[in-house]
């Protein structure tokens, strides 16, 4: 008993150790933006050469950068809610129903998942040039939809496959119409996929730069912004000043949205009695 | 309830039922037809921004360059240049080997994390979660960035190393290479690979884990004979979403690829911007496509012979 106990824990304490390493992989050339973003130094180099908080002010100074900041938040919110709404559609459709012909349609929502970003880019931009459309925050917004939606519908397949459709023809039998069914019993089964969905596909938008950089007008999104700031030695620490910022922001904003959701469930635990 | 079961289609055949009536009564008969109105926004959106555009530069790729405009006679010449000149299949088989190599790293790298998310952790999995996937908000350039600031000449890695004396001239090795690109990628698209494996992980019904545990399988059997196959799917789901982006990058070889490092992604843009020659670019684009559609539907083909024979 003991023996197998100890076990368990070391086998706890070996994935335990793998995953803190594995987080300082992910974590240690990203730590390196911050670090150097205080270096009083436009060479990113160690020794470190002193504190400054110069490339804030050249950032902040910048409306070049925060007008692109500002594109970003707008495209990849709105494609992130767009897309996982198709994507759950699609899904839902796939995963409940029997249809003849499902195999293709799904093969062809997929198709961007087996197409590398560059091509899709080039194709929309050469649809774009024949049909005389301007190329705009629109024409990424589109380019990243195309990208977004198929890894929505994937992370809902796999949410919704798992589920019992026996749940959801319970509720039926018992006489709730389909609104009161999606709303009690596929919606919060969903609600982790939704959340990931909603996650991974504003990550992608937000980061994305191959099709953003081929579909990109005047108004540039962030990654487009920074590409061309990358062949100036000197706008470097301020770029490196943004890329800290952007980290920082999304820190505190996701640990706030955590404690906040792990109050709600404290606050729902104690008025539900314990169930 | 018999009687009101029978009486049902003798009402929807009543001549007095109207259009609207009549699609309904069909949608509630005939689920595939529920299914489709389902999926039908979905449908028409990727119709318009993927099949059309695809169509075209299908189209642009069977016309030739004229300096500035095109001559729109058909022709096979951009892909007679394509297989005449070793350097667009040299290229494309390099990608391919690259990428294969970032998501075996990737894949490896991110299953222990994510099962130890999935199945060691009991208390705040989400707060892990977001740990993991925090550096993945900013820019994907910025990280690329961060792998040449790291392991540049004067990066941070080399100039370290002699500040502390370790090393008396900078080691020029480890920057402008193809294992310089197969690590900057597998960093930067760890998050791709570790979601999918989780939310498969995470699915599984604990009480097979209990079941095998019962039936006196030991911990590594039950991983190999439960655990394992019951998340290929998210795993297949990682190796795709790795693979299939990593191969048309530009931006990774551009940065850090150095003269050997240069994909095809490379070539494809440097023919729709510099070059200028967008029709070669399309027939490139084109055959890159479906090579690499080929080696997808390799691996799924034997992942699935591999789940046959192991079930």
């Amino acid at each position: 008993m003991s023996a197998s106990w100890t076990q368990k824990r070391d086998r706890f304490g070996g994935l335990g150790v793998y995953t803190v390493i594995y987080l300082a992989f992910i974590y240690g050339p990203v730590l390196v933006l911050p670090v150097f973003s205080f270096n009083d130094s436009i060479y990113v180099a160690f020794p470190l050469k002193g504190f400054t908080l110069q490339w804030y002010e050249d950032m902040i100074n910048n409306p070049g950068m925060l007008a692109a900041l500002m594109n970003s938040l707008k495209v990849g919110g709105t494609v992130a809610v767009l897309s996982t709404i198709l994507g759950t559609l699609a899904a839902k459709a796939v995963t409940r129903y029997r249809m003849p012909g499902r195999g293709p349609v799904v093969g062809f929502i997929m198709l961007p998942l087996v197409i590398p970003e560059i091509i899709m880019g080039i194709a929309l931009l050469v649809m774009a040039s024949t049909g005389g459309i301007p190329l705009s925050l629109l024409t990424i917004g589109v380019g990243h939809m195309l990208l977004c939606v198929p890894f929505a519908m994937v992370v809902m397949i796999s949410r919704l496959e798992g589920f019992d459709k026996s749940l959801e023809e319970a509720g039926l039998d018992l006489g709730e119409n389909p609104w009161w069914v999606f709303w009690r019993v596929t919606f919060p089964l969903a609600i982790p996929g939704l959340i990931a969905s909603l996650m991974l596909t504003f990550t992608i938008s937000f980061d994305e730069f191959i099709l953003a950089f081929f579909l990109a007008g005047t108004d540039v999104t962030l990654p487009v912004f920074i590409w061309s700031q990358l062949r100036f030695p000197q706008k470097l620490p301020g770029v490196l000043a943004l890329g800290a910022t952007i980290l920082t922001v999304t820190f505190i904003m996701i640990t706030f949205a955590e404690w906040f959701r792990q109050r709600g469930d404290q606050a729902r635990k104690s008025s539900s009695g314990g169930m | 309830m018999v009687e009101r079961a029978e009486a049902a289609p003798v009402r929807l055949e009543a001549p007095r039922l109207g259009l609207i009536d009549r699609i309904r009564a069909a949608a509630m008969r005939h689920e595939s037809i529920r299914g489709y109105a389902l999926l039908s926004p979905t449908m028409v959106c990727m119709l318009v921004a993927l099949a059309i555009p695809l169509a075209i530069l299908v189209t642009l790729s069977f016309w030739t360059q004229n300096y500035l405009t095109y001559d729109r006679t058909f022709s096979f010449n951009n892909y007679i240049v394509y297989f005449e000149k070793p350097i667009y299949l040299k290229l494309l088989l390099k990608s391919v080997r690259i990428s294969g190599a970032v998501t075996l790293a990737t894949v490896l790298l991110a299953y222990p994390a994510a099962y130890f998310i999935a199945f060691k952790v009991k208390k705040n999995k989400l707060m892990w979660l977001i740990l993991i996937t925090v550096p993945f908000w900013t820019s994907y350039l910025l990280r690329v960035f961060a792998w040449k600031v790291v392991l540049g000449f004067n990066g941070v890695i080399n100039s370290g190393l002699i500040t502390l004396g370790v090393i008396d001239a900078p080691l020029e090795f480890i920057l402008y290479n193809p294992t310089a690109v197969v690590i900057t990628l597998a960093h930067a698209w760890a998050a791709f690979a570790i979601l999918p494996i989780y939310v498969s992980l995470e699915k599984i019904d604990r009480s097979l884990l209990e079941a095998a545990a019962d039936l006196g399988e030991g911990p590594v059997m039950s991983f190999l004979r439960v655990t394992l196959p019951l998340s290929m799917p998210g795993v297949i789901a990682s190796s795709l979403l790795v693979f299939i982006p990593t191969t048309g990058d530009y931006v990774t070889p551009n940065l850090v690829g150095g003269p050997t490092g240069i994909m095809i992604g490379n070539i494809i843009a440097s023919l729709f911007g510099k070059a200028n020659n967008w029709p070669l670019g399309a027939a490139t684009a084109i055959m890159s496509m479906l090579f690499i559609t080929l080696v997808v539907c390799a691996f799924l083909w034997f992942t699935k012979q591999v789940r046959e024979r192991v079930a």
